[in-house]
């Protein structure tokens, strides 16, 4: 909570305004009573008219007073309420975006969507209640207080029992009831897993007839929730009674103490109805400020979740005096001595990796699962920082370049089809905002989009929904892909990006990305040997390690782990198609 | 059929417990059929008539009470008035008469009148002076205080009977929204299982779920508010009022026409806010909508340096947000201060006139104070029922999605007279089978198989030719327009349906498992499997190995999204799965991508054990399967296109030699 309070610094003056206010709205409510006191004492009980004239007037301007003050009060407290959760919400935004990988795996996707929205919301309304509330309910409980203790010292006791019994109760209810509430949200949460878990493997339950099994299961989960909710519920229809009692019990006992004051000459009638309306007010002050104990320990858990994200620097960033490229180079990658180790993991993902990607070629890379494909290829545009060893660029490293600089270089695509609401348009542009409709209509011609943008209805203008969920798999593939053209880079890194085309369309794509790709460095992840069999150099990796170089044919011949991959995939009859003087002999040693 | 239904968990509602006047002012949404909603709602909560009659008995006790009290508490403070006047009175004469005199027992005011010049008593005002006239002045009055004690015991036990009542009717209450609830939620969860597979074609799973829980929830929530809020603020209103006029009919009026002034501001703030909540929802929407896409799209925003253009985007919508959201609690805020302010204006008014009223004596002070306690009471009343038709409209809206949902077309019923395949030889026959997703487009126009016992049927395609389609005709998820399709020569549509589909083990691409232990998803499809069997199972599936090396082996929990173990593992305990329930024939879809090569060599020859004579559709994806088929089924646009065998088809030169052309050619180059 502390750790954000520079967000008030701009709005110090509004809030020295609002305070201010907050104090006259609660003097004009303390004055009111008085003013009653003085009708009965003087008007009524004195038989003045005009003392009553008097005093009514003076309570109308008062009361005007005091709510002309609430709506300033009300409007200051909205207005920097919401203006700090904007600006902590803009800084918590830009600041993940300067994030890189590393951070976003420390802190998960998930967590800091709530962060960036869900907890600076709680802040907005913690901040609100506080502005309202807070800063008004101690001044006028003391203020009443006071009043009171000067009226009737004697009967301040009946305010002190009321007050405490009112915050007891809140409390103990709270108490009782917050930490059900957590776990009410983990049943809600149960409920909804069932209930997905049903829908989602909708086929499969019908499939083995199990929708009894689901029903029970749901049942279950049914019953806990109701429960729980029962118990809660029947909790917190105790609050509302007992709080009317608790206010009722206190106006009967200040009546029956205050006749025996009046009886002694020490209290007047009109003090001890003046006296009943502090008891209301210090009352519910103290109802406010236990609302508030609730309150500010949640807010202040998404404030220190909010805080973590805005102190957390990135840990990649453009260097202090970065270099430039060449620019007559043509993108040529070189590894040197490259080792990389997720932060935390005991075992590095690569070691010594060292190969070159010529310009003009196309270096392939295979392995199984884990075997570090993805984390290589995410070091060159340093999605992930080396941590060993050397990436250069045309001779340069890219921890030298400036971020932009090096992202203008480098094509991407990555292995699931990612795109951004707007129109098709406005995807492919999204790396070059310059492109023309020419170059972006060339984009998607090669990269196979233009088949299907031509069936949609208003083509390149067709909207993307969020996430590209109206486009199937495949159609997001081939938009990334003609994203990625339309920047013209030097560098295309394709991270497995074909495996959601059909065998045709791959094809198709591949013989159009040839002629595009020619003087380009190009570097493929592939599943599929049929993926990666026509590149000038394959790499295999495995366990991290560079375990063979080559062209398809040579290291079918003498490379055991590409031989493996390649006979899980292919019949033996496929690969004597592929290769017709391939020795059989050297499969069976396989099997 | 959608390839992807979005899956995502319906947000809650912001407020929790807290909810209260900070949110007052709320968007409101309305239902299309209001009326019938609210009959439909009746139906449910007809079997609680007596409860809910109850409920309404306790509420309007409790407000009564609560309503007659000020009255009686002013009734103590005009007793306590009186004897003061009294005292007062006295000690004013005394100081007239010498110091230490006594006057002798039974001398009232009367006597001490007699004795006094005229003079002196035009002095005294008329009222005070009958008074005066009755006063024992021979000793100094006291109060009564014993009838002080009675009235303020009787307001105890009054006070005390109200809170009981009110706490037993929001029991019974909570009960009655709680069971309500849970019938909603059993009602939702079984109408699932009996609706078409269509109906989650046109909807998101993210749609459903936020029935089962945000609408009923507000359901249960607004009724549990507003029903006895209803009650109770009518009874209230009315009660106060009746009060009210049982004092002083000019200061009621005083004040009714004082009251009308805060429902309608209300009302006008209401709307006001409503259009900002309504604005500031949308921005929300958009903010977090963006919030999500730039999160997920990390890599690629950054990679193609949208950084700036993301941020910009980011402050353009937050910056509208922001001013949506400052006007917006502005007026909702603003509730709360006229509430106070129309009470206070109340306040000087009954002051004022009461004041006038009390000096000419045609009311007392205790009435006045009752009459400050009405006004306060008056305001709450007042602003729920302002509120109510709003509660009103998004109970009726959220219980109407409900409704829609409940009233959702379901399977057609079963056959009247089920036909049960004693023995199965798996002979399969489709015959001029018409079908189509969607009645106006026809996917399957007219096809027509033969399927003999013991094949192997490879089903081949593009993505996107509706290859699955076949297999929801076979499983009977959909039913066809026309046309046969038969099991042994009988009509799958003579079958029930649950015994079509136990005669299928299926294996799909979406690896589903579920929340619970390998042991129990192995299971799924027979739960009677000994130990023995499963293990067996297992052994053959390729899974027993992994699976006891994982910690606490076949008991090991899946956790929620089932990532605990990966996807290659996840597709051979669905095979498991698939060859337990020992079904004779069977439906696979061919693993592709993400799974490594070696756990892909395991997956193919578990495949290939589970497949031994039986009758089987493969979705095939690799050559050598669809090679080694009996017989070719070759999809494009949703329809057969061809079928044959491999070599009958290459010979054809059609769809199926071009398909298979583009990747032999690649092959090749």
């Amino acid at each position: 909570m502390i750790k954000l309070i520079k967000f008030l610094k701009p709005y110090i003056w509004l809030l020295a305004i609002l305070v201010v206010f907050t104090y006259l709205q609660v003097m004009a409510n303390l004055k009111l009573p008085d003013y009653i006191a003085k009708i009965v004492n003087d008007g009524i009980l004195g038989k003045d008219m005009s003392s009553i004239y008097q005093n009514g007037g003076l309570m109308l301007l008062v009361t005007l007073g005091g709510g002309i003050c609430a709506v300033i009060v009300g409007y200051l407290a909205s207005k920097i309420a919401t203006g700090v959760s904007r600006d902590i919400r803009k800084e918590v935004f830009s600041k993940v975006e300067s994030f890189s990988i590393n951070e976003f795996n420390t802190f998960s996707t998930a967590s800091l969507i709530t962060r960036s929205t869900n907890d600076v919301q709680q802040i907005q309304m913690a901040l609100i209640m506080i502005f309202r509330m807070v800063l008004m309910a101690p001044i006028m409980a003391v203020g009443a207080l006071l009043k009171a203790w000067g009226m009737a010292p004697s009967m301040s006791w009946i305010i002190a029992v009321a007050s405490l019994s009112m915050m007891a109760l809140i409390i103990v209810l709270f108490s009782i009831g917050l930490p059900k509430f957590k776990l009410l949200q983990k049943m809600v949460d149960r409920l909804n897993l069932v209930t997905r878990e049903n829908l989602t493997g909708l086929r499969v339950v019908r499939a083995f007839n199990n929708e009894d099994r689901e029903e029970v299961k749901f049942e279950k989960a049914n019953e806990d929730l109701t429960k729980l909710n029962l118990f809660v519920n029947r909790l917190m229809v105790i609050l509302q009674p007992v709080m009317m009692l608790i206010m009722s019990l206190s106006m009967v006992a200040i009546v029956w103490f205050g006749a025996q004051l009046i009886d002694t000459g020490s209290l007047e009638i009109g003090n001890m109805m003046a006296f009943m309306q502090y008891a209301m007010q210090v009352i519910m002050s103290f109802l406010m400020i236990s609302i508030v104990f609730i309150i500010i320990p949640r807010a202040s858990v998404s404030a220190n979740r909010v805080a973590e994200v805005i102190e957390t620097e990135p840990t990649i960033k453009n260097p202090e005096s970065p270099m430039k490229l060449n620019p007559k180079g043509r993108g040529q990658i070189e590894f040197k001595n490259v080792s990389f180790s997720y932060p935390g993991a005991d075992l590095p993902i690569l070691t010594e990796i060292n190969f070159t990607a010529e310009p003009g070629e196309t270096t392939a890379f295979i392995g199984s699962t884990g075997s570090g494909k993805s984390t290589l290829i995410n070091l060159i545009p340093r999605l992930y920082d080396v941590t060993s060893g050397q990436i250069l660029i045309d001779g340069v490293d890219v921890k030298e370049l400036k971020l932009e600089d090096l992202y203008k270089q480098i094509g991407y695509v990555p292995q699931q089809g990612v795109l951004f609401s707007g129109t098709v348009r406005s995807n492919i542009k999204y790396g070059n905002k310059q492109a023309e409709d020419s170059e972006i209509e060339k984009s998607a011609k090669i990269s196979q989009a233009a088949v299907f943008i031509s069936e949609f209805e208003k083509q390149y203008d067709n909207e993307i929904a969020q996430g590209g969920s109206n486009v199937s798999g495949g159609q997001k593939q081939r938009l990334s892909i003609a994203r990625a053209l339309a920047v013209k880079p030097k560098i295309y890194i394709f991270d497995d990006s074909f495996s959601s085309l059909d065998f045709k369309t791959d094809a198709q794509l591949r013989e159009a990305l040839v002629t595009e790709t020619k003087n380009k460095t190009v570097i493929i992840i592939g599943q599929r040997i049929s993926t990666i069999s026509n590149a000038d150099k394959v790499i295999v990796l495995d366990e991290g390690k560079i375990v063979g170089q080559g062209k398809h044919g040579d290291l079918l011949k003498n490379n055991k782990v590409y031989q493996e991959i390649a006979y899980s995939q292919l019949s033996d009859e496929e690969l004597k198609a592929v290769k017709p003087n391939f020795e059989k002999s050297v499969l069976k040693g396989v099997k | 059929m959608s390839e992807e239904n979005n899956i995502q968990t319906p947000k809650r509602r912001p407020g929790g417990p807290f909810g209260g006047p900070m949110m007052a002012g709320g968007p409101v949404e309305k239902a299309k059929d209001f009326k019938g909603t609210l009959k439909s709602l009746a139906k449910y909560l007809k079997p609680f008539w007596f409860r809910i009659v109850l409920v309404f008995i306790f509420a309007i006790a409790s407000t009564v009470f609560a309503i007659v009290s000020p009255k009686i508490l002013g009734q103590a403070t005009n007793l306590i008035v009186d004897d003061y006047v009294n005292i007062k009175a006295y000690e004013q004469i005394m100081a007239q008469l010498p110091a230490g005199t006594k006057l002798p027992k039974g001398t009232t005011g009367a006597d001490l009148i007699k004795k006094m010049p005229p003079q002196g008593l035009e002095k005294i005002p008329q009222d005070k002076l009958s008074k005066i006239k009755t006063l024992d002045l021979s000793k100094r009055p006291t109060f009564h205080f014993e009838s002080i004690r009675n009235i303020i015991l009787l307001l105890i036990g009054l006070y005390i009977l109200s809170a009981i009542f009110s706490y037993i009717q929001g029991w019974i209450m909570t009960n009655v929204t709680q069971k309500v609830t849970f019938q909603f939620r059993r009602d939702i969860s079984e109408k699932i299982n009996r609706m078409p597979l269509s109906y989650f074609d046109k909807n998101t799973y993210g749609e459903v779920l936020s029935r089962v829980t945000n609408d009923v929830d507000t359901v249960s929530q607004t009724l549990n508010q507003s029903l006895s809020q209803i009650v109770t603020s009518v009874v209230m209103i009315i009660g106060i009022a009746i009060m009210m006029l049982s004092i002083s009919w000019l200061l009621t009026l005083v004040t009714l026409l004082i009251l009308p002034l805060s429902f309608i501001l209300m009302t006008l703030i209401m709307k006001k806010s409503q259009v900002q909540f309504v604005k500031q929802q949308k921005e929300l929407g958009a903010l977090n909508g963006h919030v999500e896409e730039m999160y997920a799209g990390h890599t690629v925003m950054r990679v193609f340096n949208g950084e700036k253009a993301s941020v910009e985007k980011f402050n353009n919508i937050n910056s509208k947000l922001y001013h949506s959201a400052w006007k917006s609690q502005f007026l909702s805020g603003m509730m709360f201060p006229i509430m106070t302010f129309v009470g206070n204006l109340g306040y000087v008014a009954v002051a004022v006139v009461g004041g006038w009223q009390a000096i000419n004596g045609k009311i007392q002070i205790g009435d006045i104070q009752a009459f400050f306690q009405y006004v306060q009471q008056f305001n709450q009343p007042i602003a729920q029922t302002a509120n109510i038709a709003n509660v009103m409209q998004s109970t009726a809206a959220a219980a109407e999605r409900v409704f829609d949902f409940l009233g959702e077309k379901e399977q057609p019923k079963e056959a009247k007279n089920p036909v049960v395949l004693a023995k199965i030889k798996g002979e399969i026959e489709f015959n001029r089978v018409k079908f189509g997703y969607n009645p106006k487009r026809t996917i399957i126009k007219n096809l027509s198989a033969k399927i003999e016992p013991g094949h192997r049927i490879a089903i081949v395609g593009p993505t996107g030719a509706g290859k699955t389609t076949l297999v929801n005709l076979l499983m009977r998820f959909y039913e066809i327009e026309s046309g046969t399709i038969t099991i042994d020569g009988v009509d799958i549509r003579q079958m029930k349906r649950a015994d079509v589909r136990s005669l299928f083990g299926m294996v799909l691409q979406d690896t589903w498992l579920f929340n619970g232990s390998i042991r129990e998803n192995i299971t799924y499809g027979n739960q009677d499997a000994s130990e023995e069997e499963i293990i067996k199972t297992a052994k053959e599936a390729h899974v027993d190995h992994f699976v006891r090396s994982l910690p606490d082996g076949y008991d090991m929990q899946l956790n929620e999204e089932a990532n605990n173990i990966s996807q290659g593992e996840k597709q051979l305990l669905t095979i498991a799965r698939a060859m337990l329930a020992k079904t004779p024939m069977l439906i696979l879809d061919e693993a592709t991508s993400s799974v490594d090569t070696r756990t892909e060599v395991l997956i193919q020859k578990a495949m290939d054990n589970l497949m031994k004579g039986k009758t089987s559709f493969v979705i095939a994806h690799r050559l050598s399967t669809i090679r080694d088929a009996n017989l070719i089924l070759v999809m494009k646009d949703g329809d057969v296109v061809e079928q044959g065998t491999h070599k009958e088809l290459l010979a054809e030169k059609g769809f199926y030699a071009s398909l298979y052309n583009s990747q032999f050619a690649l092959m090749e180059s």
